[in-house]
């Protein structure tokens, strides 16, 4: 696999993103947690876990109520950026079955907002299997572009990149260590960070992420606050 | 602190004490002490009072003695003060009304289940509880029961007494609860499970008296808080309670007394207040080292050889220092040079209790000849006849200090005997002003809290799970609580809305709430549920999330190594999360006595290995809890200012300060040395603010932004408790010679506004701050009941929380608190607000050619400690050219 660190000129002059060659597929993967596959004007994000917030709160643990305003308002700043012709949610848009009932008006216009003028596919995941056609968009289990393949769950084939696990990775040097949400990669299949403000995160030495890379030397690519660094996930703790 | 350690004193107060104790002091040998007899008559004249009396000043039985006068039935005073018959008659509960006849038959046993509800007067009792005791230390409670049965039992007083702690068993707490003791030992938590209870009313309608023991240590923290809303409870519940509080000595007693008594409104209102006399002063010295003073460094190896001269003459020696890894450190030096074979055994918050317990017991035995501790052994108990102090280090603290000398010889009438050993040369300046102070009597205990919101929302909500509250009526009891004198009705409005919804400005979550307002505006909890979970996580101690180190066999292969390794190792104690997330596997740190290698982190176990090496890879000296104190700081500054005043200071040390005043200058009482110098490829910038480490932690954080801002490309800092060094590659003495950086500027106050909010967005320090003030105040829970256990992914990062609230609601009552947590606790922005505020105008700056003596300390730290600084893109940058620099070699 291939990586060639690169600045763009879109947006932010100071975000810098990383070139992901996926199954001879050139991908950009942002430093927001997305991918974009400029050639067929794609843009990938994985887990939003919307009204993640409000899903707790049910449950006796009132978190801010914000975290859909916040994971929209973040999804709206890259889809500016690189005016994609076709956004992919790869699964768990919604933290719960019921959480699209619960969507603000606000929210629910600015996810309208965003599918404007484009395609928007819902990719079904465990956390949200069933969607209403009320949210826009199409739904579907899994999208197959050329060699690539995009579903929620991944399974290790060739060609595949998923979402679920939300990869994290932590890396430390002289006592200081350091902690991000990261994309994970052996140049043949990819899983992506969860995008979702309230998403947690896996450590990529958990051993779900050693079922799915069959070799050790995967790469991570952490998000940091202007660009990502890749690091071997061994490297990593 | 031991009940039956009473020297004669000639004093005799017949009227106070009745005969049957007359007679038991007397048979003993004893008179009652002057304090002791004085809090008789304060409870006499039915007021509050706080005891101020060193250790061994019979502290303890001073603060009971009204109570077993009371409840001896010997006393005139008895039918005002006690109308209740002795114990063993039981009487129908004040719960269900005034009427005393017609006992249930089945009442007579304590152990009968409880009727309440079946009738008015179907419930039985005995008298009630007439005292409680809240300790600091659970081991503490348990000691004084012990301690307390013993005069009981002599004098045959029909009084029974009983410890409830965290240890208790349910059995007993439901007891406990319907047939209450006269004499409740308890904690903090304790009291807040009990007035959380449908059961409070009824239990504490009878209390005639509360004793607060260890009262200045407790006020010091959020379990103080919780406790001041307890009392405003309690004198809600039964208005005529006293409170005696006992203390060692502080700096503002007046204001301490006033945690005793219901706050009035306006002018704050004090307990009486009574003094004990007649300690002996304490004989405390600074080794004189006849090796060389270090210039850095907090092990004070320089002087092992001497300190182990001084256990091996002593009979039993405390060696205190400041944290859990000089302990580790020391011990194993220690140790190492041990050829007497004397007894000597380690002590800290982080070995195993069962480790732990064993040490305490060897030494309460009198067979422990050394104990290296920590402030693990700063309160409480006494485990034995210590008869030296050593403290090794910064004393940090005049008042501190004299808790801890106050542990050898609990006996009021002989000196204490303490020796202060500097690990360097600040540290001797330290410790000369701390032994001065000590002399004078100076105390620098800090000031009376302002009560947490944090605290106050874990309150409210107990609140409501007893009996619903009106919003007007809690508001006026929570002011009672000296700490919450000062609270704002909107405030306390805007914890309310915080515990019922989560006060969020988007108010969506009213379905949710966790407490509901009733037709009358009464508050109770919405459903059982949230009461469990308030059971579950009361407290205020959030415990550093620790793991525990096992020690196993170091596995071959060496790091990157994937192969099983052998689980069944012993278990050496728990270690701070947060340390081992800095480690990589292969990594040496100091551990248990020893240095070990970090083989592997399996689920919330750390295994390691015994490692050779003499000296650990990873420093984990993190300075201690406690920072230098404000007023210690302020004699330091004026020793150094003072030339005259050099010549008590060793001969190194005075040497090393005039060869500044050559080369340099000496920082003068109210001015901030500022120097700048450049040293190999790079430019340094040092200044001296006696703030204290976090409070330069700070600084520096901010320094560096605003150096970045003005060019001079900082790479790193360094802080210690007096000064701060900061690198880079900017030529600094350049930019102030050419007024491209302005001094006056650069340490301006209006760094804790945009800087500060900039910082405070990622900064690690804030986050954990964050999370205390949201596992206490209930928004996330820190304990689960097994249901929820059971449902995966219970746990949520507060970091998530903090980046989201910080964004859509910045004026959220949680970050307030966690912003008032900031000012004093690990970020210390007040005390760098004042500093800042005292230089203003008074910066002096020196421009050399080469490092200063003054600064040769604070240099030395660099890469001895961790540098101090967010980790950040720098860091994984770093991390990634590592793996191109390993791929190309």
């Amino acid at each position: 696999m291939t990586i060639r660190a690169q600045i763009t000129d879109e947006g932010s002059s100071r975000a810098r993103n990383s070139i992901v060659e996926l199954a001879g597929v050139t991908l950009v993967a942002d430093v927001s947690g997305a991918l974009v596959w400029e050639e067929v004007g794609l843009l990938v994000v994985s887990d939003l876990h919307l009204e993640k917030g409000s899903s707790f709160a049910a449950r006796g643990v009132l978190l801010p109520p914000y975290d859909t305003a916040a994971t929209l308002g973040r999804l709206a700043a890259v889809v500016a950026r690189y005016n994609p012709g076709m956004v992919i949610a790869l699964g768990d848009s919604f933290h719960d079955r019921l959480a699209h009932e619960r969507l603000a008006c606000s929210d629910r216009e600015a996810i309208a907002a965003l599918q404007e003028g484009r395609d928007w596919i819902w990719i079904s995941g465990n956390h949200d299997p069933a969607l209403p056609d009320s949210l826009g968009g199409v739904v579907a289990t899994e999208v197959a572009i050329g060699p690539i393949v995009f579903r929620h769950e991944p399974t290790g084939v060739i060609g595949e990149i998923a979402g679920h696990l939300h990869p994290k990775a932590r890396v430390a040097t002289r006592g200081r260590a350091m902690e991000r949400r990261c994309f994970a990669s052996d140049g043949e299949r990819a899983v992506m960070p969860a995008f979702g403000a309230y998403a947690g995160g896996l450590s990529i030495r958990d051993l779900a992420f050693a079922k799915i890379f069959p070799q050790v030397g995967f790469m991570a690519y952490l998000l940091g606050d202007n660009r990502l660094h890749a690091i071997a996930a061994a490297r990593c703790c | 602190m031991s009940l039956l350690d009473q020297p004669e004193l000639p004093f005799d107060e017949p009227a106070l004490l009745p005969d049957r104790f007359q007679k038991w002091f007397a048979g003993r040998g004893w008179s009652p002490r002057a304090h002791q007899l004085a809090l008789l008559e304060k409870a006499r004249d039915n007021r509050s009072a706080l005891l101020i009396a060193p250790t061994g000043a019979g502290k303890t039985l001073a603060g009971f003695l009204p109570t077993l006068v009371e409840l001896s039935g010997d006393t005139r005073s008895r039918a005002a003060s006690w109308p209740l018959p002795p114990y063993t008659v039981s009487s129908p509960s004040p719960l269900v009304g005034e009427g005393r006849g017609g006992g249930h038959p089945d009442a007579q046993s304590p152990l009968s289940p409880s009727r309440r509800g079946e009738g008015r007067s179907s419930v039985q009792r005995s008298r009630g509880l007439h005292t409680l005791y809240i300790s600091p230390l659970k081991a503490l409670a348990v000691d004084i029961a012990r301690n307390l049965e013993m005069p009981v039992a002599e004098m045959g007083l029909p009084i029974r007494i009983e410890t409830r702690t965290g240890d208790t068993p349910v059995s007993r707490r439901q007891r406990q609860r319907r047939y209450p003791p006269d004499i409740l030992l308890t904690t903090p938590e304790q009291l807040a499970l009990l007035l959380a209870s449908d059961d409070a009313p009824f239990l504490f309608s009878s209390l005639k008296r509360i004793v607060l023991d260890e009262l200045h240590a407790l006020v010091t923290s959020k379990r103080g808080d919780l406790l001041s809303l307890g009392l405003a409870r309690l004198w809600k519940l039964a208005p005529e309670i006293r409170a005696i509080g006992l203390s060692a000595t502080v700096a503002e007693p007046d204001e301490l007394a006033r945690f005793l008594v219901p706050q009035p409104g306006g002018k704050p209102l004090s307990a009486d207040i009574v003094v004990a006399g007649g300690a002996a002063p304490p004989i405390v010295e600074m080794l004189d080292s006849r090796e060389r003073l270090p210039w850095a460094g907090h092990t004070a190896r320089h002087a092992l050889g001497e300190v182990y001269e001084l256990i091996k003459r002593n009979k039993t020696t405390l060696v205190f220092v400041n944290t859990r890894s000089q302990a580790e450190m020391l011990f194993q030096d220690l140790w190492r040079i041990n050829d007497d074979g004397l007894a000597i055994a380690l002590h800290h918050g982080s070995l195993d209790v069962a480790q732990r317990r064993k040490v305490e017991e060897a030494m309460a035995a009198g067979r422990l000849q050394g104990i290296v501790c920590t402030s693990s052994l700063d309160l409480g108990v006494d485990w034995g006849d210590v008869d030296l102090v050593i403290n090794i280090g910064a004393p940090k603290g005049c008042s501190r200090l004299m808790q801890r000398i106050g542990r050898a010889n609990h006996r009021l009438d002989e000196a204490s005997r303490a020796v202060l050993v500097p690990a360097n040369r600040f540290e001797v300046l330290e410790c000369s002003v701390a032994i001065d102070a000590i002399a004078e009597n100076a105390q620098d205990t800090p000031p009376l809290r302002t009560g947490a919101l944090d605290v106050l929302a874990q309150h409210v909500l107990g609140c409501a799970c007893g009996e619903p509250f009106f919003p007007d009526d809690l508001y006026a009891e929570v002011v009672t609580a000296a700490p919450y004198a000062t609270l704002s009705r909107e405030n306390f409005d805007d914890v309310v809305e915080f515990v019922a919804t989560g006060g969020y400005a988007l108010k969506t979550y009213e379905r949710f709430a966790r407490i509901k307002q009733d037709k009358q505006g009464r508050w109770r909890v919405a459903n059982p549920k949230v009461r469990q979970s308030y059971r579950l996580n009361v407290g205020t101690i959030v415990e550093e999330p620790m793991l525990k180190v096992k020690l196993v066999r170091s596995r071959a292969g060496g790091a990157g190594s994937t192969g099983p390794i052998n689980r069944g190792g012993r278990m050496l104690g728990e270690i701070e999360e947060y340390f081992i997330e800095g480690l990589v596997v292969g990594d040496t740190f100091v551990f248990g006595g020893e240095v070990v290698r970090y083989e592997a982190l399996v689920e919330d176990q750390v295994y390691v290995s015994r490692a050779n090496d003499k000296d650990a890879k990873v420093p984990s000296y993190m300075g201690g809890k406690f920072p230098l104190s404000t007023y210690l700081a302020e004699r330091v500054r004026k020793l150094l200012d003072d030339g005259r005043a050099w010549g008590a200071l060793p001969e190194q040390v005075r040497d090393w300060l005039s060869l500044q005043r050559d080369v340099s200058r000496v920082p003068g009482v109210r001015e901030l040395l500022v120097e700048t110098f450049p040293r190999g490829t790079k430019n340094y910038l040092i200044c001296y603010p006696f703030e204290g480490r976090l409070a330069h932690q700070t600084l520096g954080m901010l320094l560096t932004r605003r150096l970045e801002r003005a060019r001079a490309r900082p790479l790193g800092f360094v802080a210690n408790e007096y000064a701060l060094a900061v690198w880079g590659i900017g030529d600094m003495s350049f930019m102030i010679r050419h007024g491209q950086l302005s001094l006056a500027a650069l340490f301006d106050a209006d760094m804790l506004g945009d800087d500060l909010e900039a910082w405070l967005a990622e900064s690690a320090l804030m986050k954990r701050t964050f999370r205390n003030c949201a596992l206490i105040s209930g928004l996330i829970a820190r304990r689960f009941t097994d249901e929820e256990k059971s449902r995966r992914q219970v746990l949520f990062s507060t970091d998530l929380v903090y980046d989201v609230l910080r964004k859509h609601q910045a004026d959220h009552v949680l970050l307030r608190a966690a912003r008032a947590d900031a000012a004093t606790g690990l970020l210390d922005l007040k005390r760098l607000g004042d500093m800042l505020a005292r230089i203003r105008g008074r910066i002096t700056h020196r421009e050399l050619d080469h490092v200063s003596p003054l600064a040769v300390p604070v240099m030395l730290e660099i890469g001895r400690e961790s540098i101090y600084g967010e980790a950040s893109d720098e860091l994984l940058a770093e991390a990634a050219e590592e793996l191109v620099r390993e791929a190309a070699g």
